[in-house]
């Protein structure tokens, strides 16, 4: 009946401080979306999502500045992380974008504001206290679907 | 000006949202129910003393940590036994141990 887990096989590892980074920059640019109400910034935003969810966050151009400019002038220790969440994080992040141009498009600015808002919200807390709030909604629809 | 009060609005609740988590996490609750979990229940012997159960999955950042610290300490430790259970694949368990919405997890089951 009971499995016990085999995550223990090999995946990807990257430096966890490049997501939280990209989390900052994603935090600055979705604020500067509601507060210019310009949809072109979010589409900017829903390329470095989908960049992400797909290729992987470390794929991205926010991993790229980390990579070539904070990385080098980081004295702390490496702190791998498992790839899975953060890419996971993207993706629902490109969610949020996809509603905010859709609802954008036809002309409903209230989806627009509020999708925006979401995805500000879940990436300040991933910036600010490394909250992963797909990361737990993730195990909650698992959760609930099975009922 | 109106286009700034969303943020606002969001960055408020996500603080607020944030630090709760913050204080809520790590948090002991105890549990006196003897058998509360078996051997039966997570698929492994348990350890003759104590037995760490720890909930992950694969969205789950800090279990890797987790499990990397729990299985270093437990390591030199023969009467402690380590038992990683993905909660994705036993969700029926997860719902019996009630371990609610959180992602990382971990039982310490004593055996006396």
């Amino acid at each position: 009946m009971t499995q016990v887990s085999n995550s223990t096989k090999s995946t990807t590892i990257i430096d966890a401080r490049g997501p939280r980074f990209g989390a900052v920059i994603t935090t600055i640019v979705l604020a500067t979306t509601l507060a210019t109400n310009n949809v072109w910034v979010i589409v900017a935003q829903g390329i470095v999502f989908a960049i992400g969810a797909i290729k992987g966050p470390q794929f991205t151009p926010y991993a790229f500045i980390f990579k070539s400019f904070v990385k080098p002038r980081l004295k702390g220790e490496f702190v791998g992380e498992d790839v899975r969440p953060p890419q996971f994080a993207q993706t629902v992040g490109l969610l949020f974008a996809l509603a905010a141009i859709g609802g954008s498009l036809f002309g409903v600015n209230a989806i627009f504001t509020v999708a925006v808002a979401f995805a500000l919200g879940a990436a300040f807390l991933n910036a600010a206290f490394n909250f992963c709030l797909g990361c737990e909604i993730y195990l909650l629809l698992l959760r609930a679907r099975s009922k | 000006m109106k286009s700034l009060l969303p943020i606002a609005i969001v960055l408020v609740l996500a603080t607020a949202y944030g630090l709760w988590y913050q204080r809520s996490r790590g948090k002991v609750v105890v549990k006196s129910d003897k058998g509360l979990i078996t051997q039966e229940m997570i698929g492994a012997l348990l350890g003759s003393r104590v037995t760490l159960v720890q909930f992950s999955s694969a969205f789950c950042s800090p279990c890797r940590a987790t499990r990397m610290l729990l299985e270093d300490v437990t390591a030199e430790m023969s009467d402690v036994a380590y038992v990683e259970i993905d909660a994705e694949a036993n969700l029926e368990l997860v719902r019996t141990l009630d371990t609610g919405t959180l992602l990382l997890f971990t039982y310490v089951v004593s055996s006396y």
